[in-house]
Parts: C-alpha cells; sequence; structure tokens
C-alpha cells in the first residue's frame, strides 16, 4: 500500500471503493485495523516459518544423522577431519539390546531402529519410577556400537546415554573397553547447556579426563563419580566436576551412574566382563 | 545508485558504526567473536536480519498502528531470525552448533530493533533495505575485526588453519589464552573505540556535565 492510497481516505472517494479498500483505509490505529494487522501479521508470519520448518527438515536430519555417526566416530578415537564418515562408520556392528536382560534381540533392524521413537512408545518403554537421570520414560530397547579389532576380537562397545542437566536432556555416547569397566571416552552430541559454563561438556580437555576411568571397582560395585572432589575408592573413579556448572556436572554424574547401573546397561555390562560370547 | 543510497549503506561502517559510535550489539560481539568463521557467519546472518526485517516493516508502515508497533517489529525479526537459524541448521550444521543460542539472540540485538524504530518506520523500502544491510555490515566488520584478532593471538589460527604454530603443537607460540574468553572483547572493543575516536574526534560525545571550578577564598 503506497502514500497515495491512504491519503485519499475522504468521504467521495470512499464510496467508490469496496469494502476490503475501505477497511485498509481505516487510521491504522482504530481498533479493527489493529486486530486486524496483529493477526494478519501472525498468520503470514508463521506460514513463512512453518513452510521453512517443514521444507528444511529432510536436510536438517541428514545434519543430525551424520554428526551422530561423527560422535561415535569421535568417542571411539576413530574420527580425524576429513575422513569419509560413512565409510568409517561402517566398521561398526550395531546391535539392538534388550536392556532388562543384557542380550542381543533380533527383534529390530539395528541399523534403523530409533531409541528415542521407542522410548516415547508404550509398547517398547517403561515409565521409570525411580528415575535420578529424570529421563521418564526408558526405552527396553537401546541400539549399541560394537567395534572388533583386526581379529574379530571385541575392542570396544559404544553405548547411547542421555539424562537431564541444568537446561536441557544431555544425549551422549560412553565408549567403554572390552571388559566392561575402563572408561574410552565420553561424549555429548546434543544439549542445551550454557554455553561457557554448562557446555564445557564439549570441552576436550573436560572429555579427556574420562580416558582409562574406571566404571566398576574390583568388587563390581558402581564407582565412577562427577565430583569436586575424589571419592574415598580413589581417583580411578573420578572424574573431576565442570567449574561453574554444578548442576550441569550432577546431571552427568546422575545419568552415567543410571545408565552403569542395575536398570541401565548393568546386565549387559556384567554379562561383558564375565566375558560371555560376544 | 546516487549519492544517498550509497551513503545508507556506507556510512554504518565506520562514521556511523553500530558498535563503535552508538555502542550496540555489544553482547552478541563478545560472545561470537573467538574465531573467525564463526564471527563472518554471524555477521552475514545479521546483515541479513536487519537488511530484510527493515525492509519488510518499511513496507508495512503506514498500517502498522502505533500501539503495537514494537510487538509488529519483534514478530517480523523473530521469524526472519528462526528462518536464518533454519538455514544455518540445514546447510551449516557444524557452525550452527558453535553458535547455539547466539542466533536465536539476534532477536534482541538492539541494532535490529534499533534500525527498525529509527529509520524504517519513517523511510521507503529500498532505502531501509539499504540502511539495514549497511548496519548489518557495520556490525559485521567489527565482529570480523575482533574475531580476527582474538582467533590469530588466541589460538595462532585463521579460519582454522595455523598462522602461528602454538606450543602445544610443537611450535613457538604462546597462545594467550585470556583472548579466547568474552572479556578479551571487551578490552578490544574498547581500544577501537579509542582509535576510532582519536581518528574521528566529532564522535567523542559530549560530557553531560561539566566540572565547576571552586575559587579559593
Amino acid at each position: 500500500m503506497s502514500e497515495h492510497d491512504m491519503n485519499t481516505d475522504n468521504g467521495r472517494e470512499v464510496e467508490k471503493k469496496g469494502p476490503l479498500r475501505r477497511f485498509l483505509d481505516l487510521p491504522p490505529d482504530s481498533l479493527p485495523k489493529t486486530i486486524f494487522v496483529a493477526v494478519t501479521l501472525c498468520l503470514v508470519a508463521s506460514t513463512f516459518v512453518s513452510f521453512a520448518s517443514v521444507s528444511l527438515r529432510p536436510a536438517q536430519e541428514a545434519n543430525k544423522l551424520r554428526d551422530k555417526q561423527k560422535n561415535i566416530l569421535e568417542v571411539a578415537g576413530l574420527y580425524e577431519p576429513g575422513v569419509d564418515i560413512q565409510e568409517r562408520f561402517s566398521a561398526f556392528e550395531p546391535h539392538v539390546l534388550e536392556v532388562a536382560s543384557g542380550q542381543f534381540t533380533e527383534q529390530f533392524d539395528a541399523r534403523t531402529f530409533d531409541d528415542r521413537a521407542a522410548a516415547a512408545d508404550p509398547e517398547t518403554s517403561r515409565e521409570l519410577v525411580e528415575d535420578p537421570a529424570s529421563i521418564n520414560r526408558q526405552s527396553l530397547y537401546k541400539t549399541v556400537y560394537l567395534l572388533r579389532d583386526e581379529d574379530g576380537a571385541l575392542d570396544k562397545v559404544i553405548l547411547p546415554i542421555h539424562g537431564y542437566g541444568l537446561w536441557s536432556t544431555l544425549y551422549g555416547f560412553i565408549a567403554l573397553e572390552e571388559d566392561g569397566s575402563s572408561i574410552y571416552g565420553l561424549q555429548f552430541y546434543e544439549h542445551g547447556e550454557t554455553p561457557g559454563l554448562g557446555a564445557e561438556v564439549d570441552n576436550p580437555r573436560w572429555k579427556a579426563l574420562w580416558r582409562d576411568k574406571r566404571v566398576f571397582d574390583e568388587d563390581g560395585e558402581l564407582a565412577i563419580t562427577v565430583a569436586k572432589t575424589a571419592p574415598p575408592a580413589g581417583a580411578d573413579y573420578h572424574v573431576d566436576a565442570i567449574a561453574g556448572a554444578t548442576l550441569t556436572s550432577v546431571g552427568v554424574d546422575k545419568l552415567v551412574r543410571f545408565w552403569m547401573d542395575e536398570q541401565g546397561y548393568g546386565p549387559f555390562l556384567e554379562r561383558l566382563r564375565t566375558g560371555e560370547a560376544l | 545508485m546516487s549519492k544517498t543510497t550509497g551513503k545508507l549503506l556506507v556510512e554504518p561502517l565506520v562514521d556511523h558504526n553500530p558498535i563503535t559510535l552508538q555502542v550496540l550489539g555489544i553482547c552478541s560481539a563478545l560472545a561470537v567473536t573467538t574465531s573467525l568463521k564463526v564471527s563472518l557467519v554471524m555477521a552475514i546472518a545479521v546483515t541479513c536480519v536487519t537488511g530484510l526485517s527493515s525492509m519488510f516493516i518499511s513496507m508495512i508502515r503506514s498500517q502498522i498502528p502505533g500501539s503495537i508497533r514494537i510487538i509488529v517489529q519483534m514478530v517480523i525479526i523473530a521469524s526472519l531470525v528462526i528462518l536464518v537459524d533454519q538455514v544455518l541448521k540445514a546447510y551449516a550444521y557444524e557452525i550452527s552448533k558453535t553458535l547455539s543460542v547466539f542466533v536465536g539472540l539476534i532477536i534482541t540485538n538492539c541494532i535490529v530493533m534499533g534500525r527498525a524504530e529509527a529509520f524504517a518506520m519513517k523511510n521507503p523500502p529500498i532505502a531501509s533495505l539499504l540502511d539495514g544491510i549497511g548496519n548489518g555490515l557495520g556490525y559485521g566488520l567489527l565482529l570480523v575485526l575482533v574475531g580476527f584478532i582474538r582467533e590469530l593471538f588466541g589460538a595462532g589460527t585463521l579460519f582454522g588453519f595455523t598462522v602461528l604454530p602454538a606450543v602445544n603443537n610443537g611450535g613457538w607460540y604462546v597462545p594467550n589464552g585470556l583472548l579466547l574468553l568474552p572479556p578479551s572483547a571487551f578490552f578490544l572493543i574498547g581500544i577501537i573505540i579509542w582509535i576510532n575516536r582519536t581518528w574521528k574526534p566529532k564522535q567523542v560525545e559530549e560530557r553531560e556535565y561539566t566540572i565547576q571550578r571552586v575559587e579559593a577564598h
């Protein structure tokens, strides 16, 4: 609408115009006009935003998948800039694990199984009564990745973990050595923690603290903690908390302990430690 | 391009730079300037948002009711920011992860609202578009300058490529860790404003008070 149209708002001209035109020529500050502008603008803006969101979703999903694969490579120490992610990723053997029994199941296709969708589906998930990691529902099945060395012997297992930090759910992976207790690495690929504070969970120096820590003590008891001071069990079972990010650190502590415990991968790790067929 | 439209584009770069003259948009300038690449993407994102939001607001400026004009401006700016965020997530995923909340926070960047309210509400669309782009570029210029200094001396790299080989990679340069922390951008922006105002004394604000002289008895 040009300036000219606005200035023709006098009696004689109005008669010739249709109702829409007359409406548009109302002074902007009148009540109907205010409501009209607000509603129209919201509709137009939301159409644009929804269109962008829907049309860009496939590209975003592909990026997310790539990023997840890259994170699995990174946590297993196989990532270098410039490598072909898909090719390297094919070295991993994905399996769907039945969490409660610690056994692999052939019920689902491990390459397409979606843990997060499964956690939302009442058929494949359960509501947690004891829920230290604040995840509400836990999937009965999880996709785990096995990495074998050249002789075909098990080298590492990569387990997906998640739980609530300060603002957001942190999604990540923990890589364990074949003994089911030594940690090779821990990495989060999705979270919404405060940049510079909680988001320091992405800091390579902090992530490096996890290398060679042990999840279980000699008696097989869960011992790993993320805390300010080392527990009596000793430094092998302790990862220093992040300065300035107490609540995120507490969240990481709880989620790691949850997933390593009985309700999480406990049964599977038990089988791994006793060397049951893998 | 006539002389005046050209001026709209060029003036905000130095003479009316939103950061050095108006001291707007400082908070995101502190947060995203740790590396040159991120600074550059942020600069482009802000330029797109200021330019387009000014243009759209100017196009409907005669219809915007005064009582809800700020909300109308916010809706337009917010939609554009979401659009930019979605595009980054689709085509520059790594960078969008580094920028994280700061893309969303373009909404609260004072420069965008400032140009909408001060210029776009009173001027035609093309002029508003140029003014918006000019101010975005002015902001971006400073961002890239600060990002350049911080990445070069803080990490010894530029765009991720090693320029000054760092000691912990077997080189000779001891990186200045302070430059990677947000406060360093305060010092750098302060120094840039100082240099700029020494070079162009007209930009120095007048004192709001004068010190009274009291004669001794």
